[in-house]
């Protein structure tokens, strides 16, 4: 079968065949089998195949929308640190005794190490000619070995997690606050203050910080308004000491209402 | 139209050659899931591309909206999830996607592997595939980081240490990684987003180009 530039299909492979070789593998036309065209015929089922992956993929995504954890905190000194679940079974080799504290290099380097580095130069640690995997018992036994090992590791790793404690370090973990746009407050709030701090609070990026889960009371929370704090300027406020008192008020019982749903939420969950 | 324009570009280029050569192949028969369901098997290949190019599109449009500091990655992630219309869909494509590829990808190893297809003459294929796992791992590494939350954060301060722990070398990786000896901060999270999109993404394409290459060239492997 001539093709293209002169190459030719020798059996499994477009090298030329050295006719040193004592067989010569055989044509691809010379198998019994069906070939087909790969433009346009066997392209069209890779598309479907792929349509059909596509949909499935596109179900889980919607099943599952990533997470996203609160805002990255160096000082935390309670979080549990968890890497992506590809990586646990590396994490979980360094709690052992002998590839962790003085022996960390064994279990950092050496180990890894030997088991990529024997996946990367494969081919040349398995010279032999045969391809079926019983006829190579070394080169299974290690890989089967291999993932055996880092299956039993990522597993053993995921089953000593508490997911549920977990689920607290979520962003949706920080309570939902529920606006009462009937509160006189709201609209003092609206006029003065949410054009920084967003309609619900909720702070925006780069203007102004959230305002729920503020330590203020509301003399404190006045002042800041007139006065400002920090980056925020003073004079935000404009309007009659009545309404200063109602946007305090305000902000004092959204922040209440939040406190004490945080605790319903606690409750809830044990 | 499109035809005429075709052979206005053909009669002077000659690209007719540069695309059959990669269109005129016989797919044969034992790993043609139509003939035998069992030679599915051969997808994990192309799904990992598949899902590569996924990986690719949605990073794309995931930067439109990243702000790779630290003040601003958090709250941009944040409001790509809860206000950008579809940002929860795009950005759920490129985390699920990050995991599938990740799945993919060790299936197609452990398929290549069993069928012993990294024999000669295919050596330099299977060095370029594992080293295409590699970078695969690289990029979920330093893609982590980037939301900036608490899961990124401490993650990435643990596999900092682990660069750290490599004899000699370990404080100077570290330090390349990290911007920094000690702190994991601001410049530490410029890095990983270089590192993510623009190193590790040009190593991908070049070994992906060897790899598609190569398996034009030699032909897949026969049967066993």
């Amino acid at each position: 079968m001539q093709r293209g530039k002169g190459m030719k299909f020798v059996g499994d492979s477009r090298v030329p065949d050295k006719e040193s070789r004592n067989k010569i593998p055989k044509d691809y036309s010379e198998y019994p089998g069906r070939t087909e065209a790969f433009w346009p015929n066997f392209l069209l089922k890779e598309w479907l195949v792929g349509a059909v992956f596509l949909i499935g993929f596109l179900c889980l995504v919607a099943a599952a929308p990533s997470p996203l954890e609160q805002q990255a905190d160096p000082n935390n000194s309670s979080y549990i640190p968890l890497p992506d679940w590809y990586f646990l079974f590396l994490y979980e080799l360094l709690k052992y005794e002998y590839a962790a504290a003085e022996y960390v290099v064994i279990g950092t380097v050496i180990i890894p190490g030997l088991g990529f580095g024997a996946l990367l130069l494969a081919p040349f640690l398995d010279v032999g000619p045969d391809r079926k995997p019983s006829k190579r018992p070394i080169a299974t036994g290690l890989m089967i070995l291999g993932v055996a090992a880092t299956i039993w590791l990522t597993y053993k790793s995921a089953a000593h997690v508490n997911w549920d404690e977990r689920a607290d370090y979520s962003v949706e973990a920080v309570p939902d606050v529920e606006i009462d746009e009937e509160h006189p407050g709201y609209e003092v709030f609206a006029n003065n203050c949410l054009s920084c701090h967003g309609d619900s609070l909720q702070g925006n990026p780069g203007l102004g910080p959230s305002l729920v889960g503020i330590p203020y009371n509301e003399d404190q929370i006045k002042d800041i308004a007139q006065n400002g704090i920090g980056e925020m300027p003073s004079d935000q406020f404009d309007g009659t000491d009545e309404e200063l008192n109602q946007l305090a008020e305000f902000i004092v019982s959204t922040n209440e209402q939040a406190a004490g749903e945080g605790e319903d939420s606690e409750e809830d969950s044990h | 139209m499109l035809h005429k324009l075709y052979d206005w570009i053909d009669e002077r280029l000659d690209i007719t050659p540069i695309w059959r050569d990669i269109a005129d192949h016989e797919v044969p028969e034992h790993v043609n899931p139509a003939h035998h369901f069992s030679a599915f098997v051969y997808c994990f290949g192309g799904l990992t591309f598949f899902v590569t190019v996924i990986q690719v599109l949605s990073g794309m449009f995931l930067t439109m909206y990243y702000v790779p500091d630290i003040v601003n990655a958090w709250e941009s992630v944040k409001y790509l999830q809860t206000q950008v219309a579809h940002g929860q869909i795009v950005r759920g494509m490129h985390h699920w996607g990050a995991s599938v590829v990740i799945v993919m990808i060790f299936l197609h190893t452990l398929r290549v592997f069993f069928q012993g297809a990294y024999k000669k003459p295919r050596e330099l294929n299977w060095i370029v595939g594992v080293l295409l796992f590699f970078v695969m791992l690289g990029l979920g590494f330093t893609g982590y980081l980037l939301p900036w939350d608490n899961k990124a954060f401490f993650a990435t301060q643990v596999g900092l240490e682990i660069a750290e722990s490599v004899p000699y070398i370990g404080g100077d990786l570290k330090t390349l990684l990290a911007g920094d000896p000690e702190i994991v901060g601001a410049k530490t999270l410029a890095r990983f987003f270089a590192i993510h999109v623009f190193f590790l993404p040009a190593a991908l394409f070049a070994l992906m180009g060897a790899h598609f290459i190569m398996i034009r060239r030699q032909g897949i492997s026969g049967p066993l």
